[in-house]
């Protein structure tokens, strides 16, 4: 590799390593204030206080796993991404057989389809207050936001898929002498799960965003609660270090989500490398 | 005996009405047991549409198809279908597509291994068990195809020019392919092609078929021992002759395309 083409695969942190440089001039210049702006490495310390645990190791305590995940950001963490579990799944459960119904039947659709194109514009943040008047506070009416939030794009890729598969495919399972039911499940499921998966991901990305939303208003943890509750501190780096997690989790999920894509399609055209 | 299949006063429309399209008109043919029997014609004669026929994928405007005395309503595992397409499941591997239609059956796991790993053989697939559809050329492909519906053990082997998409080697090798495996298997194969030399490479019998509407204008027997040797006097006689009778229809084929009335 010639150092030219070595910097070049490196051209890429450049940017945000720049832009980091110059914040961190801004603020020991004292241009801006640090309750505007704090500086990155002030962002950085208290981003490291909140991962740490608050107490010292006390073998009487527990395991010493639990105490490395008993500071602050850990448990926003843990509650977030579980909530964006039981969330997805909330919405995906009901979103792939209704899908598969609609995209192998046209009575289905035709039935779905309307109340489908009216509910599906509404953002699961218009959703907020009715959503606290049926649920109460805490988690319930968080997993029910992010569930609609979920289940739009799951739906609508499952439909896309299932309507997207080769006749062929069809004709080849018929002369084989597969039933209805075996068609359907081993060949128009796997068929469409290329589009199934693209929708799954989109749908965790709405989820990811719904649910910093819904822990703003209806919950006391997690890592949209902490944000709102520094404002009131006016504790600007403790805001941007929750910012900055909430950015590390959402890439951490859309890598695993793509290497499961890359797994699962490995027979895919598209996934070859 | 009986015919293996029996083709009575078939006739196929497409659409409705005045945009209606004859494909087939009044189609008599009666195919024996274990006999080879190509379907020639140019594009638009009609002859998938009597392949699709036959293999229950749709179903006549009037007349009947029948396999041994009952008619075909339905497709079924008794005819095995062969696409041009593959039309392999490419989320399979090999083994997987292969095993399809018997796993579908119930058959125990270990059963179905054992008949895989024959077919697999016979068709000089073993190194490629593993592999997914698209890891595959089109001729290695199209032998899993030929796999996948063998391991049914269909006596009506069932091609819709399954080599037209292959270079001019790889088909000539899968041609001598199929022959061993019929010569083997003795099953009825009904095989569409539009190249003339193929038909009589292969078959007992060239079926050739009129553009529209899909009428039969010759049902030649061939009679040349096997191996044949298309460089050989009595193939080019047959060639020239059949190729005579292709020609005149390609033409009406293309008469027609200039008048704008061809869709095909």
């Amino acid at each position: 590799m010639t150092v030219w083409a070595r910097a070049q695969r490196f051209s890429g942190f450049a940017l945000p390593l720049l832009l980091l440089i110059l914040w961190q001039a801004l603020a020991s210049a004292g241009v801006v204030q640090p309750m505007v702006l704090p500086s990155p490495l002030a962002v950085a310390e208290r981003w490291w206080t909140a991962l740490m645990p608050a107490q010292p190791y006390d073998s009487a305590q527990g395991s010493y796993l639990a105490w490395v995940f008993s500071g602050e950001l850990p448990h926003d963490a843990a509650a977030s991404l579980w909530r964006v579990l039981l969330g997805f799944l909330a919405g995906a459960i009901p979103a792939l057989p209704l899908g598969l119904v609609m995209g192998a039947s046209r009575a289905a659709y035709t039935l779905f389809n309307p109340l489908i194109q009216i509910l599906r514009p509404i953002p699961p943040i218009a959703f907020i207050p009715l959503a606290i008047l049926w649920f109460g506070l805490g988690n319930p009416p968080a997993v029910f936001l992010i569930a609609l939030g979920a289940f739009f794009p799951i739906l609508m890729n499952t439909i896309a898929g299932v309507r997207s598969v080769d006749a062929i495919y069809l004709r080849a399972a018929q002369n084989l002498g597969a039933s209805q039911g075996t068609i359907f499940l081993r060949v128009m499921l796997p068929a469409a799960m290329p589009y199934i998966l693209a929708g799954m991901r989109i749908g965790i990305g709405t989820a990811f965003i719904v649910v910093i939303v819904s822990e703003m208003i209806a919950v006391n943890n997690g890592l949209g609660y902490r944000i709102l509750e520094a404002r009131e501190f006016m504790w600007s780096d403790k805001i941007i270090a929750g910012m900055v997690t909430i950015g590390l989790l959402g890439l951490g999920i859309d890598v695993g989500m793509n290497r499961l894509n890359t797994h699962l399609l490995r027979w895919h055209r598209s996934a070859e490398k | 005996m009986t015919a293996h299949i029996s083709v009575q006063n078939l006739s196929k429309r497409f659409g409705e009405n005045a945009d209606a399209v004859a494909a087939l008109q009044n189609i008599n043919l009666e195919i024996a047991h274990g006999e080879f029997a190509c379907l020639l014609g140019p594009s638009g004669c009609g002859k998938s549409t009597l392949l699709n026929l036959i293999a229950g994928f749709i179903t006549p405007s009037a007349g009947s198809v029948s396999v041994d005395g009952r008619q075909v309503t339905a497709p079924g595992p008794d005819r095995g279908m062969v696409f041009q397409e593959y039309a392999l499941f490419p989320w399979m591997t090999v083994e997987q597509n292969i095993g399809f239609g018997l796993s579908i059956r119930g058959l125990a796991r270990a059963d179905i291994a054992v008949r895989v790993g024959q077919l697999l053989q016979l068709l000089k697939l073993e190194e490629f068990r593993a592999r997914f559809p698209k890891d595959l050329s089109g001729g290695m492909r199209q032998r899993v195809a030929i796999a996948r519906v063998l391991a049914l053990d269909s006596p009506i082997l069932l091609m819709d020019e399954p080599f037209g998409a292959l270079d001019a080697l790889t088909r000539r090798t899968l041609q001598d392919e199929l022959l061993r495996l019929w010569s083997e298997l003795r099953k009825t194969v009904v095989f569409v092609t539009h190249s003339i030399e193929e038909a009589i490479y292969l078959a007992d019998r060239v079926v050739v078929m009129t553009y529209r509407p899909g009428t039969i204008k010759r049902d030649q027997h061939v009679a040349l021992a096997r191996p044949r040797d298309p460089a050989a006097n009595d193939f080019n006689a047959l060639k020239r002759e059949l190729s005579t009778l292709v020609t005149a229809e390609q033409e009406r084929h293309l008469e027609s395309e200039r008048r704008g009335v061809a869709v095909d």
